[in-house]
């Protein structure tokens, strides 16, 4: 058996507790407060504590998925982000770069955020972008 | 938040306002619970009894939608009391003369009609709140979910600048925010307006370092909101839609509404962990990974840059959502997307961003960094304000209360809140799936005031049909003296009884563009009295 513990931030709010992710031979099985964390200082709310129990749940996305004849279909990874490509430059080139826009997500990371409107501001040219955090 | 989470402990006061503490940001809450054993008077203001409302030391239950009416009240009563901070006043703000005149008309009689707040109770609390060593304030989405949300806020900061209870440790104005990183898709612009960092795209010289950045030509127009895309789509103007990690079709008020336009938008990319009711309308769906499965960083509530660690491989196919972005960035021909890890995407932004511009991955290893951090020398900075305000002076705003956009009438008699449980998050994508949070709550239900629930010949248990001018949901009937007499409360995390069905989008705060989620009308009628 191969355990160890991985330090990370709890990803339900924006107190950003330190948590330690328990990892049992490759499996995440149980989240731990980090004791010496400024915010949280050792302690967790019952989200936090059980922050690793949504990673297997069931109907976790495993596969790039196409609509195919009205039905979302597997597919891989070159054709779906492929067709993302083509469709997103399709389009721009019709109907102009405003007619695209992307939500962002509060759940991802700020890397992750900041890629999204690059793509969009850099690559397509419009500034609709947004995200939930008025919601 | 101006204010770091653990200057809280040593508030002298800490008055809440629109936030369910507790349930939303526990571990802030046990902070201010910490503080209040060390002696600090803790006042909620909030239309229901949350948890929190039971600890404090003053709780009073508004009415809806009448925040400005006390904020201005309170004000009314610091200055003719002359418990304003006039030094601080003199030497850092402007704009005063206007708002004194703004509130002289809030007399406590007038203030108590409109908010249902005894003038005894108001007076005790601007003497509290105004006379304390360090006041803290601390709200939430209670208080921006209104048509008046920006309104709420800037009055929040008048009242702070008007006593000087702000730019010092455990002072400030506070908003907690929900979601694990909004601090830091906000300040990384995933926000119409902005590039990263809060700078105008609407601004020459800026958007001109942009463009060298980034490579090409950058649109000198503000963007669209999340409701004005939606509307855009039915307008037929919008074509094509990326969505990151979020679930509108729940989260949006008015999602019947949503759900067309989802169905309508020509082009639709979903890129989530699990197929959502949103991702299910996607043209493509890409399986992104969750938090356990890749690198980081997130930026908390108190502006804290934090990192996550990737702990497993993403399981199956599912890919970092970083890494899909590069291909998608890559496959549509941009020579911007290569990047080996996040830390060199971090490298770019914090060059581009100037209140990030001191940070990098290795001194977030090491230090406790909040943004602004402006280089490498800078430790960052725990509260803001310290020396003077962003822009100079510390801006007074003069407001004027306005009352909710919708009203209870004769057809809907009822003022319908929303709002989230401790055990579960946002739209529940990802605590409805967890064993141990749905076990404890799993369904929608709505809270009553017994008087409400007798008139109604219900009791806790029953089932009832709530009515907007926009749908109509069923529910669970719970009776509680936690809520006013002519008020209704129902969570917002399920989506076979989603309270977003009733809310109001078409009324939406005319700057922040927020919707109005926190009031509208409803009708109730019974459908069982009492459980089977
Ligand atoms: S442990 Fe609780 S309070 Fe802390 S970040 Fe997670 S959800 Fe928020």
């Amino acid at each position: 058996m191969e355990y160890q513990t991985v330090r990370t931030t709890c990803t339900y709010c924006g107190t950003g507790c330190g948590v330690l992710l328990e990892v049992l031979d490759g499996e995440v099985v149980g989240t731990l407060p980090q004791k010496d964390h400024p915010i949280n200082e050792g302690k967790l709310c019952i989200k936090g504590w059980s922050a690793h129990e949504f990673i297997y749940a069931d109907g976790r996305l495993t596969k790039p998925l196409i609509r195919k004849d009205g039905k979302l279909v597997e597919a891989s990874w070159e054709e779906a982000v492929g067709l993302v490509a083509k469709k997103l430059l399709e389009l721009k080139e019709k109907h102009g770069p405003d007619s695209l826009g992307c939500f962002s997500s509060a759940k991802c990371t700020n890397e992750e955020n900041y890629l999204l409107q690059k793509i969009f501001r850099a690559v397509i040219g419009t500034n609709n972008v947004d995200h939930c955090a008025r919601l | 938040m101006t204010n770091s989470v653990p200057e809280l402990e040593d508030a002298d006061c800490i008055l809440i306002t629109g936030s369910n503490t507790t349930s939303s940001h526990p571990l802030i809450a046990s902070r201010i619970m910490k503080a209040k054993e060390k002696g600090a008077k803790v006042i909620v203001i909030d239309p229901r009894r949350t948890h929190i409302a039971s600890l404090a030391d003053i709780h009073v239950k508004q009415n809806l939608g009448s925040d400005v009416a006390w904020i201005n009240g309170l004000m009314h009563i610091i200055l003719k009391e002359g418990w304003q901070n006039q030094s601080f006043i003199d030497e850092r703000t402007e704009g005063f003369e206007e708002v004194k005149k703004a509130v002289e008309g809030y007399t406590p009689e007038k203030v108590e009609e409109i908010t249902g707040i005894p003038k005894e109770t108001l007076r005790e609390i601007a003497e509290i709140y105004a006379k304390s060593g360090a006041s803290s304030i601390v709200y939430c989405m209670g208080i921006t979910q209104h048509i008046t949300g920006t309104d709420n806020v800037k009055s929040l900061a008048n009242l702070a600048m008007l006593t000087g209870q702000i730019g010092r440790p455990s002072t400030g104005v506070n908003p907690l925010r929900g979601q694990n990183n909004v601090q830091g898709s906000t300040d990384m612009a995933a926000i119409p307006n902005k590039y990263p960092g809060y700078q105008d795209v609407t601004n020459e010289e800026i958007r001109k370092k942009f463009e060298k950045a980034w490579g090409g030509p950058l649109s000198p127009n503000v963007g669209l909101t999340v409701v004005e895309m939606i509307n855009a789509i039915e307008e037929g103007k919008l074509k094509g839609l990326y969505i990151l990690g979020e679930n509108p079709l729940v989260s949006d008020p008015d999602s019947t509404h949503v759900e067309k336009a989802l169905e309508d938008v020509e082009f639709l990319v979903v890129q989530d962990i699990f197929l959502t009711e949103t991702a299910k309308k996607a043209d493509v769906v890409l399986p992104g990974a969750s938090f356990a499965e890749k690198d980081g960083t997130y930026t908390g509530t108190d502006r804290r840059f934090q990192k996550i660690r990737k702990a497993i491989e993403p399981l199956g196919e599912a890919k970092p959502d970083w890494e899909i972005l590069c291909m998608v960035g890559k496959a549509m021909g941009s020579k911007g997307f290569d990047f080996p890890s996040p830390k060199e995407v971090f490298d770019e932004l914090a060059e581009l961003t100037p209140i990030y511009h001191g940070a990098d991955y290795d001194r977030i290893e090491k230090e406790v960094i909040h943004w602004p951090c402006k280089d490498k020398d800078d430790p960052g900075s725990p509260y803001l304000h310290k020396d003077g305000f962003a822009r100079g002076k510390g801006l007074f705003t003069p407001i004027e209360f306005k009352p909710p956009a919708e009203l209870p009438d004769e057809e809907y008699p009822f003022q319908l809140t929303t709002g989230r449980l401790p055990f579960h998050y946002h739209t529940g994508t990802m605590t409805r799936v967890s064993p141990s949070l749905t076990h404890e709550v799993n369904e929608a239900y709505i809270e009553l005031h017994p008087e409400d629930a007798k008139a109604l010949d219900v009791k806790s248990g029953g089932r009832v049909r709530v009515s907007s001018r926009r749908g109509s949901i069923e529910v669970r009937v719970l009776v509680t003296t936690g809520i006013n007499k002519g008020v209704a409360f129902i969570p917002f995390h399920f989506a076979e009884a989603a309270a977003n069905r009733l809310t109001n989008a078409a009324a939406l705060d005319p700057i922040a563009k927020i919707p109005e989620y926190k009031v509208c009308a409803i009708k109730i009628e019974k459908i069982d009295g009492r459980e089977a």
